[in-house]
């Protein structure tokens, strides 16, 4: 079963991220809510319409970009947002202002006019991006919107989404296996593992729950560094990765000194150490007991993947 | 309203690709060029036809190949849509699967038929006695059986997994379709030269049979040749042509609706 009972509430207006590693069933998920699937059992509704029984008025009212790419790449991007305009029934008198001002969204008003297949994959992304906003959808679903891309795209795509919830009243749902993107841009997130939620809250709440800060040791003899250092005040939690000892402590700072000195008193030599605040991948671990599975592009098949490949 | 819209630019975007496809437009007519010239002349009936010489009573017959031919290749694009993803973006719109299903219909005709209508033309290097008033006629007939073949090509590629096996199964189809609609041979019926019993009957079960007869009648006009070979009467070919082309409709359009 790829996805198992889940509960989900999504606000008006909110960007929720659905976190998991591939396979999880976040795909699954969207695919239902978009009426791609039929769940077997249980219920759900998507800006008001229920997604078995009001399939057509609940396409009408969501905006998609898929995980795969979904254009055609032998017309143009201009031609693209056109037929799409057409089939989501926007009134041709409205249609050339409406693309318009997409295409400036996402800065592609200059290639609006060349064949789909001369984009990279950045502009092929954005252009589905800006495809997915001509009907004007209440609510948006964004499946894995930067997997395979390079950091400067991504990092401009997530400004675009920021910027867009801002301009519009939209709600967004975007899948994503990346904590950054995760933690940047969603206002609740739902961690997801083997179809199930594990957790759900606020970026910050849920980083909050680890209430503490983690400190990671490197050690020829992490075995050992962690038996010295059972007991002391302020760890929370100890775990063995490796040739590190990570430990979740209350009051950091002040704790680092300690635990280096308690080594050295023991004759454990100390490689490295290094002090950080909990961030997300620290809250799936938390959540699953294991650290997210991050190998990508395993989700593609047929000629897409050697399309997606291409691309990169 | 929406539904029309959503029909009329599926259409228009086959009909892009088509035409962006230069390469596919001028080898279209190679493989006609080659049958007539070659086979047409080369070949000899063993019993006069009418007062028809072969490479006359062929060209209808490979103008009916070439749809056919055509409309099955079309299919590849139901393939080719789904492979690339396409196919997601179509069938989450808020418009039906009937609509879905005839606006790649119409478009994938169009494209069949223009091929055809090139192949027509070639009739004038034959020596085919072609004027507007017979390929005005002619049209409507071409367009009649594009749409069911079309339908035939559209319905098998979606159940197909891969290119390849929708290439296997293609000439599974295409092969038997051609050779039993006496597009290249005739279907005797009588005399010394019948062909066998079994032939005459399966030929009838072939929608292309009554397309071929029916493009003959209007190019090469009434005559013995009709009491020769098996030749429905011009309203049956019609009346079928046209029932063929709903049954495929109402079967393509539920092979489009499956949700996997």
């Amino acid at each position: 079963m790829a996805v198992d009972k889940l509960n989900i509430c999504v606000e008006r207006g909110e960007v929720f991220g659905l976190l998991g590693p591939n396979g999880a069933g976040k795909t699954t998920t969207i695919s239902m809510l978009c009426t791609i699937l039929k769940p077997t059992s249980g219920w759900a509704k998507v800006s008001g319409f229920d997604v078995v029984k009001q399939s057509a008025l609940v396409r009408k009212s969501i905006g998609i970009v898929f995980q795969d790419p979904s254009i055609d790449d032998r017309l143009t991007g201009r031609e693209n947002l056109y037929m799409h305009a057409n089939l989501y029934g926007v009134p041709p008198g409205e249609q050339r202002s409406r693309i318009d001002r997409v295409l400036k969204l996402v800065e592609l008003e200059k290639r609006a006019d060349d064949l789909m297949r001369t984009y990279s994959g950045g502009m092929r992304r954005r252009l589905e991006i800006a495809r997915g906003l001509i009907h004007y959808p209440k609510v948006l679903f964004l499946d894995e919107p930067t997997i395979g891309l390079d950091p400067q795209t991504r990092e401009h795509i997530w400004t675009y989404i920021e910027d867009l919830r801002k301009a519009q009243d939209i709600t967004v749902v975007l899948t994503t296996h990346y904590m950054d993107e995760a933690d940047r841009l969603s206002d609740k997130i739902a961690i997801m593992d083997y179809g199930k939620i594990v957790a759900s809250d606020t970026p910050a709440n849920l980083k909050e729950t680890l209430e503490g800060d983690v400190i990671m040791v490197e050690t020829k003899e992490p075995e050992k560094l962690s038996s010295i250092l059972a007991g002391t005040v302020g760890i929370i939690r100890t775990n063995i990765a490796g040739d590190e000892v990570e430990l979740t402590v209350r009051g950091g700072k002040a704790l680092l000194p300690r635990i280096v000195e308690a080594a050295a008193k023991n004759g454990v030599f100390v490689e490295s150490v290094s002090l950080r605040e909990p961030n997300l991948a620290d809250v799936f671990l938390h959540y699953t007991g294991r650290a997210i599975r991050t190998q990508s592009g395993d989700e593609l098949h047929g000629l897409s993947a050697i399309k997606r490949r291409a691309i990169r | 309203m929406t539904e029309l819209r959503g029909i009329y630019t599926l259409w228009l975007r086959e009909i892009k690709r088509y035409i962006r496809d230069r390469a596919r437009i001028i080898s279209s007519f190679v493989q006609p060029l080659l049958w007539l010239a070659i086979f047409g002349s080369g070949i000899r009936f063993s019993s006069q036809i009418g007062n028809l010489t072969p490479q006359q009573f062929i060209f209808p017959g490979i103008i009916g190949q070439t749809l056919l031919f055509t409309s099955m290749f079309m299919g590849i694009s139901v393939i080719w849509d789904r492979e690339f993803g396409f196919m997601k973006e179509i069938l989450v719109a808020p418009i039906s699967h009937f609509s879905v299903f005839l606006g790649k219909m119409l478009g994938d005709s169009t494209d069949a038929v223009i091929q055809g209508i090139i192949v027509f033309a070639l009739g004038l290097v034959f020596g085919i006695k072609l004027n507007m008033l017979i390929f005005l006629e002619a049209l409507p007939i071409m367009i009649l059986i594009t749409f069911g073949l079309v339908g035939i090509g559209l319905t098998v590629a979606s159940f197909m997994e891969s290119l390849e096996s929708f290439g296997v199964i293609q000439s599974f189809i295409n092969l038997p379709l051609f050779f039993l609609s006496g597009a290249i041979f005739p279907i005797t019926t009588s005399g010394p030269y019948a062909v066998p019993y079994w032939l005459q009957i399966v030929s009838r079960f072939d929608p292309l049979t009554y397309g071929v007869t029916a493009l003959r009648v209007i190019v090469l006009g009434g005559g013995e040749w009709q009491t020769q070979t098996y030749a429905p009467p011009f309203y049956l070919d019609l009346a079928i042509i046209v029932g063929f082309d709903l049954i495929m409709i109402i079967i393509g359009t539920l092979a489009f609706s499956r949700r996997k």
